[in-house]
């Protein structure tokens, strides 16, 4: 039963209503803290208090043991690998991203619905459909198996693999924070600048950059937060090999896999605050940018 | 007009105009020169990265022939594994439809005193990685957790995926609660309407499509998840193993048609996205013509 | 057009940058010179680590570092013929890396003294702590309400020796082949799992699944050494494992050093600490923490089977694990 306070009123406002109407309000207060508790009740029983019975359980060994995990050479180049993957991930994210929905919004051509949906296929796509696939076109027994051999080159495997198979869970995530800004924006300035005889290439960092960069920003945060945490995909291209392909979310999963636990908890401690991080960036950023319009 | 631009355009659907109601020049300035060559570059790194692999997944699924697919998919394992990855997906789906929006509701309307952390707190099964949202699982419903022992349950396996899949409704239904237009609900209220038929006739509806597009891509995430579900599924065969799983596991095995039969199924859960993708275009459409 | 060409160059330069990214990490996957690339099985870990670590103290192997990939022995050898970085290979079964000779490994890997093996065990039966169910043997485990965690034979190694243990434990009593190919399928019915692999069987055995684990009797031992609740039987009759390993064509001499290592006196008294039996015969063995018995950690059972008496590893493969083997038929018709 919803509340009279929740519908047609902002929150809070009273009215001068006869007293059965003050009686309904009374019962409707009710209703609304029960639905508050309800919603609230299931947000944390859900995610808050896992999260902190997993912060708990990561410090419980104490502070020093924490440490240690989190020193140990497995972990250490865990943490670069991941870095270096997501780094450079994000980067083509980035690239192609800013470049896709500068297309999408500005220019007409057919495909165009097509390379739309194609741009949102990554949300919907099993991580480990994506390794497979991947696998399929360019392992040495795969599409592109003998042109990589002949050429020596190494994709599955190795990071380059990786780097592939991150990039494609996370493209959508730039593009899309970016579109909605472009579309808002529209090109009248873009249009002038070019009357006036600016170059693309000027008119694009002049102009349409500083419009998206805190869409941009924001797209980044999430693809950032997407591309350091991804597991399914990387497992079935990465060959898991520690010191090399060995992430630190696949880490985390040897670790399960090996009595480490206290290791892995350690290691998903860190990966959940540089994921509450990223939270927090990207809540600063949509701040800011709904202070700027 | 831009403002005008905001309000009409969904972020889905760049500019397609179907009503004459929804005067948006037809913008866009034809391809050549330059943009060619950008888009040239890009069509050849969507192809390289997304289709030509996809493609790969359904050229292996039927190279041995339609019968080795069909004989894949419908072998005993398989086929539970499937039931059983849509049947969770759909329990989940209908759980976050009806959730999701009474956190959103309460999040939007109701504004409790600590909201903001709540609005945190839901973005967080967005942006951890799978595999630790599997030891989070874990740290209560794991053998050694403090709450009750879910490892090796269906019961393990939904809960997990309740907890990746919050943010989609909740996140997809709060903006259309934010915009929604309160002259009609005090309209009604004044004529005597009682609340909860004011939120059957008028909320509701306006809502409804922003909680399918959460359900479905609930489903969609569902369907497709592994990482947070390998620390809590038994991956024991008709019990516990989901399509993800038995994919993964295929794709160890060293016998000749395992990568096939890993591919006949993956083409399943592609079949599957695609019909998501379509649903949401669908209902971006009606938004933007409703608009 | 100035404009034209200048964004044209400016999407080149892009594309040329973004190729670049990728390919400077494709090509910085070389190894430093004292690490090499270790491919093994699913369960040495510890073992390998303890040995790495001991190797990296001698003046031959100092500054030697692994890195390392455990997975289920078939998916591991399967990923080293498809191209992953192996400079030290070491497999659960023969066959595994016998699929690398000669491609990736030279044809006199086992010329050496130790045969190419590098460590020994047994196939054990494991059961919560207490053995609540009173598991003495193979023939308890084909009872109603007995639920086996094995792993799945299309990938893991330790599959095929807890089979090859299970069938042979009829002959070692005196059974006929159909006695004993009667028992496979009736054991093959209280089995539950489908783990990839040796150490997943464990960790799901480990998390609840089952109430009976067929493993390597090394798996069993670093169990109970990281103290978790489980007690495990050498079944009068079980089978010898024996795990082969080699360095690849092409390998650092560092490599074949470490390989040495594994197989020498101070090498084998590792793996045996680790609960391994070990290949060198009169190897010192200390006391081992997680045994049934510390100070008599590798009891000889009472009959113990060789792949060698049941006519080697290709006969074997083809008849129990090959297209019309005894395994595939049993699971054909589940």
């Amino acid at each position: 039963m919803a509340d009279s306070a929740l519908i047609g009123t902002p929150a809070g406002t009273l009215r001068r209503d006869g007293p059965s109407r003050a009686r309904r309000r009374e019962r409707a207060s009710a209703t609304t803290l029960g639905l508050r508790t309800v919603a609230l009740f299931y947000v944390t029983i859900l995610v808050l208090v896992p999260v902190c019975v997993l912060a708990y359980r990561a410090l419980k060994p104490g502070l020093g043991a924490f440490f240690t995990s989190l020193n140990d050479p497995a972990a250490q180049h865990a943490f670069q690998v991941t870095a270096v993957v997501a780094l450079v991930s994000v980067l083509i994210d980035t690239v192609f991203g800013v470049a896709v929905a500068i297309l999408l919004v500005r220019y007409r051509f057919p495909g165009r619905r097509l390379l739309s949906a194609l741009i949102d296929l990554p949300i919907a796509v099993s991580p480990i459909v994506v390794g497979l696939a991947l696998v399929l076109v360019y392992s040495p027994t795969g599409w592109f198996g003998p042109f990589e051999q002949s050429h020596g080159i190494v994709i599955i495997n190795a990071k380059p693999g990786m780097i592939l198979a991150t990039v494609f869970v996370s493209l959508p995530l730039v593009a899309r924070a970016v579109i909605p800004v472009l579309e808002q924006v529209g090109t009248e300035q873009d249009q002038a600048a070019a009357s006036l005889g600016a170059h693309a290439f000027t008119r694009f960092i002049r102009i349409t950059l500083p419009t998206i960069r805190i869409a941009l920003a924001y797209g980044v945060v999430l693809a950032l937060a997407r591309c350091i945490g991804e597991y399914g995909a990387v497992l079935v291209i990465s060959g898991n090999i520690s010191g090399q392909t060995q992430t630190a979310p696949l880490l985390i999963g040897d670790d399960f896999q090996n009595f480490e636990q206290d290791q892995g908890y350690a290691i998903a401690f860190v990966l959940v605050l540089i994921a509450l991080v990223a939270i927090l960036l990207g809540a600063f950023i949509r701040r800011r940018q709904k202070r700027g319009t | 007009m831009t403002a005008t631009l905001v309000e009409e355009v969904p972020a889905h659907d760049a500019g397609t105009s179907r009503t004459p109601r929804r005067r948006r020049a037809r913008t866009g300035l034809p391809l050549r020169g330059a943009s060619g060559t950008s888009l040239g570059v890009i069509v050849i790194w969507m192809s390289l990265l997304v289709l030509l692999p996809l493609a790969a997944v359904v050229g292996k699924a039927f190279g041995s022939g339609w019968h080795d697919f069909w004989s894949s998919i419908t072998s005993s394992t398989t086929a539970d594994a499937l039931k059983l990855t849509v049947g969770l997906a759909v329990a989940v789906s209908l759980v976050n439809a009806v959730m999701g929006t009474l956190v959103a509701w309460v999040l939007v309307r109701d504004r409790p005193r600590g909201a903001g952390i709540f609005e945190l707190v839901i973005d967080i099964p967005f942006a951890l990685p799978t595999i630790v949202a599997g030891v989070v699982t874990l740290a209560i419903y794991g053998s050694k957790g403090i709450g009750p022992n879910l490892f090796g349950t269906r019961l393990g396996i939904f809960v997990a995926l309740l907890f990746v899949t919050l943010p989609f409704t909740v996140r997809t239904v709060q903006p259309v609660l934010v915009d929604l237009d309160r002259d009609a609900e005090q309209a009604a209220a004044s004529l005597g309407a009682r609340p909860q038929t004011v939120f059957r006739r008028i909320v509701f509806p306006q809502i409804l499509p922003a909680v399918v597009s959460g359900a479905t891509l609930s489903f969609a995430r569902a369907l497709g998840e592994f990482g947070s579900l390998v620390l809590i599924a038994s991956n024991i065969p008709h019990k516990t193993l989901i399509a993800s799983a038995l994919i993964y596991g295929k794709l160890q095995e060293t016998t000749a048609s395992a990568e096939q039969q890993a591919a006949a199924i993956a083409t399943v859960l592609l079949v599957a996205s695609a019909v998501v993708l379509v649903v949401l275009d669908l209902i971006q459409r009606r938004i933007a013509r409703r608009g | 057009m100035a404009s034209l060409s200048r964004t044209r160059r400016f999407a080149a330069v892009t594309a040329v940058a973004v190729a670049a990214a990728v390919g400077v990490t494709a090509c910085s996957s070389s190894t430093g010179g004292r690490t090499i690339n270790l491919v093994a099985y699913s369960v040495p870990k510890p073992a390998y680590d303890a040995l790495s670590a001991a190797f990296a103290k001698t003046s031959q192997g100092k500054g030697f570092t692994l890195n390392a990939s455990y997975g289920p022995s078939g998916s591991q050898s399967k990923a080293v013929a498809a191209g992953q970085k192996a400079d030290y290979v070491g497999f659960s079964t023969e066959p595994d890396l016998t699929k690398l000779v000669p491609s990736k490994v030279a044809s006199n890997w086992n010329a050496g003294p130790t045969k190419g093996l590098v460590s020994d065990s047994v196939v054990v039966i494991t059961v919560r702590k207490g053995n609540p169910l009173g598991i003495k043997g193979w023939d308890d485990l084909v009872k109603p309400g007995v639920k086996i965690v094995t792993p799945d034979p299309a990938s893991s190694g330790s599959a095929k020796w807890n089979i090859l243990a299970a069938y042979s434990h009829v002959l070692a009593q005196g059974g006929t082949e159909t006695q004993a190919a009667a028992y496979l399928t009736k054991f093959f019915k209280n089995v539950v799992s489908r783990a990839s692999s040796g150490s997943d069987a464990t960790q799901q055995f480990l998390n609840g699944t089952g109430n009976v684990l067929i493993s390597y009797e090394n798996e069993a031992i670093t169990a109970r050494q990281k103290g978790e609740p489980v007690d495990y039987i050498v079944p009068d009759q079980t089978i010898l494992i024996e795990n082969p390993a080699a360095v690849t064509k092409g390998a650092s001499k560092i490599a074949s050093d470490f390989l040495s290592y594994a197989e020498s006196e101070q090498g084998q008294e590792i793996f045996a600490s680790k609960g391994f039996r070990p290949v060198l015969a009169g190897t010192k063995i200390g006391q081992v923490q997680g045994a049934n018995d510390p100070s008599n950690p590798f009891p000889t059972p009472q009959h113990l089977v060789t792949v060698a008496s049941l006519g080697g590893w290709s006969v074997v493969n083809d008849k129990f694990f090959g297209t019309s083997g005894i395994v595939t038929k049993i699971e054909q018709s589940a």
